[in-house]
């Protein structure tokens, strides 16, 4: 067996350079895999890895730079190309068709036929086979409308995986996935290397990287910092080369303050969409002024479910909400604005419509508001642009062209800074925030996280929905354990472990809670 | 090159190309038809249909008969905005036609059964346009059946009961309606002097300004206030716009009212200039309504855009009658003007398309370029 640090390179990206108009996405940057290693490349939102990406794939065609297989150069003129090269990829945003099942979105495009019929139970048995070996447990028959972000992602891997690649790309894979889930993805991750599999591994935790990459590349603001080996390198000395500075990974926080309860939920159900049971049973909870509450869970235990029922996208099925002393259990979503603001969990489902600019979006939630209209009628464009260039202003939202940009356009990252200036801005007594960092990087996690402890400290109270362990019990104040939609734990994140948090998590333990 | 190329990449430039594509691609399609019937009076039938009133020589007749193609404008420009606005809201009101229908039925039974004067019977045209969009709305709301389904099967019933309605004031000897002008003068939309310019064309009355009107009156209502600002977001992004609060079953059945009130004033404006009788005995929904998805997506779905697309629909389905149909069967003309139309929706497709190579081009030429 070859050692890895002298196997041959299996994809060369050498001095590749990409400009867009007024931006030089890349700039001389060289990726080298080797085969059969894990290779992580990372850097904040807009260093450039998705147009490094794009540029393997054939979606963008680079200025300078040469692309080589097996040390072979090759041209990759589109999306066609990467796939004959055995590249694949799970996207960040999944690319799957909301209406049709797991099984028929992983057979997409390489469905076997006879005579021109489908044959899909060769390929249930196929995917079957890779679901178990894998450990990624899927419904093939799910419509992908129906369930989760997190059996989503596994059917994207699925996906790569049915269609053999050799190159395997991971785009942010594990933001989603459960703390058992992501251990075992990596186990699989090491497994596909040994299997002589290349994998690039696309990702901000750094904690992650640590863990099952041989090698990382670091790219800042279109630069190549440089490639180090996992053996030799930290954390620290990770972010401060993806950041370019000092960065914070632990949050400090003051004791909270404790005032009124602002939020109290009584024996809260709400129906399923995608089973015929309740996705949240009998839930009961308080959350005061100045302290923040988390919701901990495995992504699928009815926190959607929850946050919708609380911010009256969903209709209850019994139970009742006290929000600021008033019984808000049959108000609309509008009014129950007034009192709470929301960052959504799926913040191009809810948060965003991605086809108005950034101003138009930055007053979503008040653009019905004497302030941004003229007699009652017209929109008062004045006042809206005033507005949305003062929350950029104070949010550091960054985008091409200020508030006229199309929201499409814009990096994750500043997209969801875009929601959080609106839902802070916004007059509220309760924040629901719902995996607010989901995908972002160090930099922009950094930043929403003080967000949410001033917050706190302004005598807000804050209910977090969060999937990611550190996050929870770096942030809460209370941590609140749903599993199947129930509330099976409350913990104190001083006197508990990741642990003892994941066992509750994983429904194997759990108490009687009254809160 | 660089100028050039921003100048490509303008939406405003590139949906007037596109539709120019389109009438292009259109009239060659026609032509080819024309020339695989009879190859003979191809040339001479694509030019008459073209030419439209330009085929009379002198002027006053060319101005008459432009003035009967602005008559029939009218109407398509409302049926055109009619599925324009409900489509920024992300409903297809194919239900435009019935809408249309109904309108006709309201207006014609006012004027000539209760001699309203022609305000009224415009008003009446839009109640009951507006209610036939209400029904679709509200099943759609409530009950999430699909507007296409349901705005198809009330063409219909719109259909059959305007025929039953109208057999009362139909003319003894024909299947036609009676003439406003001869019944009730009072209910035909006035002219102001309009006639005038278009030799003495009294059909020519203020419907057509008021169309046009009506065309920036529904450009501002929808990207100048705050209910276009809803209707367009839940148009984009239907969960985003429930999440901020808006009202989605309210907005979606006040875009099909609007949507219905619009075609029906398109039927008044036609019916009450005198121009056509309503035939009783009719079996087929016209197809102003759909003609106007036609001018809806060949005008960019702007609806300033509509305003010169519809125009140039009707002067191509008017041009049709300028075949000779001594060389070629009446249907032909019906024949050429649906290719074309049905040409114009590939508006958007060819938009793409443009949008697409230039995007190419600019990678490719950047990259040669550096």
């Amino acid at each position: 067996m070859i050692h890895l640090a002298e196997a041959p390179y299996a994809i060369e990206m050498l001095h590749i350079t990409k400009l867009f108009p007024g931006i030089i996405a890349n700039d001389d940057i060289t990726l080298q895999l080797r085969r059969g290693e894990i290779h992580a490349l990372l850097g904040e939102n807009g260093a450039g890895k998705s147009t490094l990406m794009s540029v393997l794939f054939g979606l963008y065609q680079a200025e300078k730079g040469e692309i080589r297989k097996d040390g072979k150069p090759v041209k990759i003129m589109n999306p066609n190309d990467a796939n004959d090269l055995g590249i694949g990829m799970v996207h960040q945003h999944f690319k799957l068709v909301q209406c049709f099942t797991v099984l028929e979105n992983i057979i997409l495009g390489v469905e076997t036929t006879k005579g021109g019929i489908l044959q899909k139970d060769e390929a249930r048995k196929k995917v079957m086979a890779l679901s178990d070996k894998y450990g990624l447990s899927v419904d093939p028959d799910a419509k992908i409308e129906d369930i989760t972000v997190g059996m989503q992602q596994r059917t994207e891997i699925l996906k790569m995986l049915y269609r053999d690649n050799e190159i395997l790309i991971f785009d942010e894979p594990t933001a989603v996935l459960t703390p058992q889930e992501i251990e075992e993805l990596m186990a699989i991750m090491k497994n596909l290397a040994k299997e002589g599999k290349s994998i690039l591994f696309i990702s901000h935790k750094l904690n992650e990287i640590m863990e099952v990459a041989d090698r990382c590349s670091v790219l800042r603001r279109g630069k190549y910092i440089g490639t180090v080996d996992i053996k030799d390198t930290n954390e620290q000395d990770l972010s401060r080369m993806m950041v370019g500075r000092d960065v914070k990974l632990v949050v400090d926080k003051e004791p909270p303050k404790i005032g009124d309860v602002i939020l109290d939920i009584n024996g809260m159900t709400v129906a399923s969409k995608a089973h015929g049971n309740n996705a949240v049973k009998n839930v009961s909870l308080k959350v005061r002024q100045g302290e923040i509450v988390c919701i901990a869970g495995i992504d699928g235990n009815g926190q959607t479910e929850f946050v919708y029922g609380l911010s009256g996208l969903e209709p209850l099925a019994s139970g009742s909400i006290k929000l600021c002393g008033q019984d808000i259990t049959h108000w609309s979503i509008r009014n129950r604005a007034k009192l709470l603001s929301h960052i959504p969990e799926d913040r191009h489902k809810h948060g965003l419509v991605l086809d108005y600019s950034l101003e138009y979006n930055m007053v979503l939630q008040r653009y019905f508001t004497p302030q941004f209209l003229n007699g009652g009628v017209f929109l008062n464009r004045k006042a809206i642009r005033e507005y949305s260039d003062k929350l950029i202003d104070a949010f550091d939202v960054r985008s091409g062209e200020g508030s006229v940009t199309i929201t499409r356009s814009m990096s994750g990252g500043n997209q969801q800074k875009a929601i959080i200036a609106r839902e802070l801005d916004k007059e509220h007594q309760l924040l629901i925030a719902v995996q607010p960092t989901r995908g972002l990087d160090v930099g922009a996690i950094e930043f929403i996280h003080k967000s949410l402890i001033e917050e706190r400290d302004a005598g807000k109270a804050v209910l977090l929905v969060s999937l990611e362990l550190e996050e929870v019990m770096n942030l809460s104040d209370r941590i609140l354990v749903m599993y199947e939609g129930e509330i099976v734990g409350e913990l104190d994140p001083k006197k508990t472990t990741t642990e003892e948090l994941g066992l509750y998590m994983a429904g194997a333990k759990r108490e009687e809670v009254r809160s | 090159m660089k100028e050039k190329k921003s100048f490509l990449m303008i939406p405003l430039v590139q949906s007037v190309l596109a539709a120019l594509l389109c009438i292009v691609l259109g009239l060659l399609i026609g032509y080819l038809v024309l020339l695989a019937i009879n190859p003979a009076g191809a040339g001479e039938g694509i030019v008459a249909i073209i030419k439209n009133f330009w085929n009379y020589p002198s002027k006053p007749a060319q101005m008459k008969y432009l003035g009967n193609t602005l008559v029939k404008t009218a109407p398509l420009l409302m049926c055109a905005l009619s599925i324009n606005f409900c489509y920024k809201t992300g409903l297809f009101n194919i239900g435009a036609a019935g809408q249309y229908v109904v309108g006709a039925g309201a207006c014609l039974y006012a004027a000539l059964k209760f001699n309203m004067p022609w305000f009224a019977c415009i008003l009446m045209a839009l109640i009951v346009g507006g209610i036939w969009g209400f029904a679709v709305g509200m099943l759609k709301a409530y009950a999430n059946v699909n507007e296409v389904i349901s705005g198809i099967m009330l063409n219909w019933i719109g259909l059959y009961l305007v025929n039953m309605l109208l057999n009362g004031v139909k003319e003894s000897t024909s299947p036609y309606t009676e003439q406003i002008g001869s019944v009730n003068k009072g209910a035909l939309i006035p002219s102001a002097g309009l006639d005038k310019m278009f030799t003495n064309n009294k059909y020519v009355t203020i419907a057509i300004p008021l169309a046009i009107i009506i065309a920036v009156v529904i450009w501002v209502v929808l990207n100048k206030t705050k209910f276009g600002y809803e209707i367009r977001a839940t148009g984009f992004n239907k969960e985003a716009a429930r999440y901020a609060g808006m009202n989605e079953k309210r907005n979606i059945i006040l875009t099909l009212v609007i949507g219905g009130a619009l075609a029906g004033l398109g039927a008044a404006f036609l019916y009450l200039s005198g121009y056509e009788q309503w035939s009783v005995t009719q079996s087929s929904v016209p197809s102003m309504g759909f003609n106007g998805i036609a001018a809806t997506f060949l005008g960019g779905l702007d609806p300033i855009g509509t305003i010169f697309s519809s125009f140039f629909i009707q002067h191509i389905t008017s041009g049709g009658s300028y075949l000779d149909k001594a060389v070629y069967p009446s249907q032909i003309a019906d024949l050429i003007t649906s290719i074309i139309i049905y040409l114009c929706g590939f508006v958007l497709f060819f938009k793409l398309t443009l949008t697409g190579m230039l995007n190419r081009r600019r990678d490719k030429s950047g990259k040669s370029g550096r």
